[in-house]
Parts: structure tokens; C-alpha cells; sequence
């Protein structure tokens, strides 16, 4: 059902009943090492490049998805995931070794709502029984594409974010024990100006704000429904900047229930300047940590809005600014 | 040992400015590098280069900005010997060596270490 102009309530609430992520040698040491099903103790995951790593990650995600809903690739009907790479060959060439029918989307670091709003919308409908949703993004895969190859060493200003190694897959359909997916809104994309690449919670802000505020206005629930919200990575810079927008806007979330997946990640004394991002970050924080705890009954009602700066490295050096999106979807147990 | 202190202060400064240029002017490290290389290249040919070479030694020299001057020096050496062409001929005269030394050190290294991110 449409409520509004860009939310979706789902009233046959689909169920992730399954959800896996994997992380590399880093995210070993992260906040939430715990909740990985998997872990590479290798940046490279033993293949010859990064970015065929990052096809392995996300394979593996799919695969122990798969395995712990005790599915075949059969069973399921539609395949959707994205990924940072160019064209995003880590999702086109997974769903070449999946074989499911595969649908290919990109919202940069927002893509896992994205790809779970879809997911619930084909499951709800009635058009799947089975939807597997996926993403996954790769530190030195990204750097390489965005910036620099990191063997070349450059300085990097405090306001620059991690790219988490990672890979996220959940799994959803009509009946079920998981977490249940309740409404989605759908983020337009916010441009205000911000061009650095290396400040993308500040670009991303404005985004998150709006579809914050289209979501409550247009679910019209609380400020306080949420047992815990959580952007997707704005990290430390972005996540001052949403609450001063959200505060103009009247808006003013319970600021113990208000965090960031891109703060909340690593640990102190990993040095991630000022948090992680990528498509893992929002995915792992999400399909491990905030579905583990769903499913220990600590949290009822989660709103996720994962967040994705919609620059390539073409636009910037055409001196573009960062326009970027927001996708919102609310979780209950 | 004057000199070594006065190396360290002109090389620092040198550093600073190309700080300077990457935090508050927002240039990418390859822009940065260019512009400390075309600053070298002006103040080299205006013959403002030299005095510092000769004032802080290694710190005017090592910084890539010294890159810049012997550039300069280079073409127009050759083009008071050899007339206007001398311009395209003398240019990398002086920094060959360097830039050699840079491509197949840098090869080397790599081939031996295999550098990776």
C-alpha cells in the first residue's frame, strides 16, 4: 500500500528469514566481530585481485543465506543486489554463479535498504515467494576506483570515511520466524552542494534529513516508535550534520536511539578517521548486528536508513557536486 | 651545522606550503605536486632558486619543487649554447638522471618487494 507519495507499508509484513555477512581481516577486530558468519583473514580472500575477492565475499554471504533458510538456488525466484565496482560486476558476476534471476541495482552505500525495499515489495505482492537481496563493497577495491590504489600512500583529512570489506545477503518471503519488514520509504536525491569526495557524510546529510522526515510525516508514527534508529554511514561529521537539519525541520529523535552503522562499526583504536561506509557497512551493521539482537527479542522496532553518495570518480573530476539518496525501511519483531 | 638547520627549516617550509595547498586549497595530491613543480620552474627562471640552493642546501634541493628549477636551468642553459631549440632539447638535461633513477628504481623495487595495497 502507498502511503503518501514515496512510502510503502507492507501489510502482509514479508520476513528476512534468513540473513548472512561475511567481513574481511579488519572487520575481524570491528564493534560487531561476533555477528559475522564468516570472516576472510585475507584482504584478497585468496584470489588474484580485489575486486574478484569481492565477488568471492559476496558469494559467501549468498551461499551461507541460502544454506541456513535450507534453500537451493531454485528455490529462490528473484536475485537483487548492488555493489560499488564499476558496472557492479561483484552483483552481476555472483548472480552468474547463482543462476537465480537477477535484477542489478545501484544506491551506492544505500543499497541495502534498496535492495530489501524491493525485495518486500515483490514478496508482499504476491510476484515471489522467495527474494534474495545482497550487497557487498571492499576497501582496496574501492579505493582504487574512487581514489588512489592504497599501496601509493596518500594523506587522507579526518573527515574521510572507511570502506568496510564485507558482504551482506538476506533472504525473504511471506511466512516466517525473522524479523519482519513493515514500510519503506523511498529517498529522492538530495543535492546541496557538497563536491568533496572526501567528506561524504556532509554531502549525504541533507538526504537522510529529508527521507527521515518524509518517513514519520508519511507513516505518521512517533518520534519515539523505533526502539533504534540508525543511519547508514554518515559517520561522526554526517551524523552532528542530521540531527542540526532534523532539529530545523522540528524534528527530535531520542538521542540514545539515534545512531550511525558507519560510527557505531570499528572500535576506537581502529583508525577509520571518521567512521566506515560502503554498501557492507549499513548491510553487516544491519543483517548481523540489529537482526541478531531482533531475533533476541532486545529490539522490537528498528528503522534503518541507509544512505549512498551517487558521485563517480568521472563527476568529481569533472568538479560535480555529490548528489545522494536515502532509503529508509522499518524492521519489527 | 648551521646548515643542516637552516635544510630542515627551507625543506619544512617547502612541506608546509605543499600542506597547505592540499588542506586549504582542497588540490589533489597530483596537483599539489605540480604546483610546487611550477612554482620551483618560475622562481628558477626569475634566478630566485639558486640563493636558496645555495642558503639551505639539501632542503631547497630535495623537495620536488628544485624539480621545477632544473628544468628551467636545463633549457636555458642549452638555448644560450644552441639558440631557441635549445628550449625543447636542454629541458630534462639536468633532471635525466633523476627521473631514470626514479623509473628503474621504482621498477626494481617493485619487481623485488611486489608492492600491494
Amino acid at each position: 500500500m502507498l502511503a503518501g507519495k514515496q512510502t510503502w507499508i507492507f501489510e502482509n509484513k514479508p520476513c528476512i528469514i534468513s540473513s548472512a555477512t561475511v567481513g574481511g581481516p579488519f572487520e575481524a577486530k570491528c564493534t560487531i566481530k561476533d555477528d559475522f558468519d564468516f570472516l576472510f583473514g585475507d584482504l584478497y580472500c585468496g584470489e588474484d585481485s580485489f575486486e574478484k575477492a569481492e565477488i568471492k565475499m559476496l558469494e559467501k554471504a549468498c551461499e551461507i543465506a541460502m544454506n541456513k533458510a535450507e534453500l537451493k538456488n531454485d528455490d529462490i525466484q528473484f536475485f537483487l543486489s548492488g555493489d560499488l565496482i564499476n558496472q557492479i560486476i561483484s552483483s552481476s558476476f555472483t548472480a552468474r554463479t547463482l543462476a537465480i534471476p537477477y535484477l542489478g541495482i545501484y544506491g551506492a552505500c544505500s543499497t541495502s535498504m534498496e535492495g530489501i525495499a524491493l525485495a518486500a515489495l515483490m514478496v508482499d505482492t504476491g510476484f515471489a515467494d522467495y527474494v534474495m537481496a545482497a550487497t557487498s563493497s571492499h576497501n582496496a577495491a574501492s579505493e582504487k576506483q574512487y581514489r588512489y590504489p592504497t599501496e601509493y600512500g596518500a594523506q587522507k583529512p579526518p573527515t574521510a570515511q572507511w570502506t568496510v570489506t564485507g558482504a551482506g545477503a538476506v533472504i525473504l518471503s511471506t511466512e516466517g520466524k525473522g524479523p519482519k519488514v513493515t514500510s519503506a520509504t523511498i529517498g529522492k536525491v538530495i543535492d546541496n552542494g557538497i563536491s568533496d569526495p572526501f567528506n561524504m557524510g556532509a554531502a549525504m546529510a541533507p538526504a537522510a534529513a529529508d527521507t527521515i522526515e518524509k518517513h514519520f510525516k508519511e507513516t505518521g508514527l512517533d518520534f519515539d516508535y523505533y526502539d533504534f534508529i540508525a543511519t547508514g554511514d554518515l559517520g561522526r561529521v554526517g551524523h552532528k550534520i542530521v540531527i542540526d537539519l532534523l532539529g530545523q525541520k522540528g524534528i527530535h529523535l531520542p538521542q540514545d536511539k539515534f545512531s550511525d552503522c558507519g560510527m557505531m562499526i570499528y572500535s576506537p583504536d581502529q583508525q577509520v578517521f571518521a567512521g566506515g561506509s560502503g554498501c557492507a557497512c549499513a548491510a553487516v551493521m544491519t543483517y548481523g548486528h540489529f537482526f541478531n539482537k531482533m531475533r533476541k527479542g532486545k529490539i522490537k522496532r528498528l528503522l534503518v536508513i541507509a544512505t549512498g553518495a551517487l558521485l563517480s570518480p568521472m563527476s568529481y573530476q569533472q568538479n560535480e557536486s555529490i548528489p545522494s539518496i536515502a532509503h529508509a525501511v522499518s524492521f519489527e519483531m | 651545522m648551521e646548515k643542516i638547520l637552516f635544510a630542515f627549516i627551507v625543506g619544512g617550509l617547502i612541506c608546509v606550503i605543499g600542506q597547505i595547498l592540499m588542506d586549504g586549497f582542497r588540490l589533489t595530491p597530483a596537483h599539489t605536486m605540480v604546483t610546487l613543480v611550477v612554482i620551483g620552474a618560475i622562481a628558477g627562471g626569475l634566478g630566485l632558486y639558486e640563493p636558496l640552493v645555495k642558503f639551505a642546501g639539501a632542503g631547497a634541493t630535495v623537495p620536488i619543487s628544485s624539480f621545477g628549477n632544473s628544468l628551467v636551468k636545463g633549457a636555458l642553459k642549452e638555448a644560450k649554447d644552441t639558440g631557441f631549440i635549445g628550449v625543447l632539447t636542454g629541458i630534462f638535461e639536468i633532471t635525466s638522471a633523476g627521473i631514470s633513477s626514479a623509473i628503474l628504481f621504482g621498477f626494481l623495487a617493485s619487481v623485488v618487494f611486489k608492492p600491494k595495497g
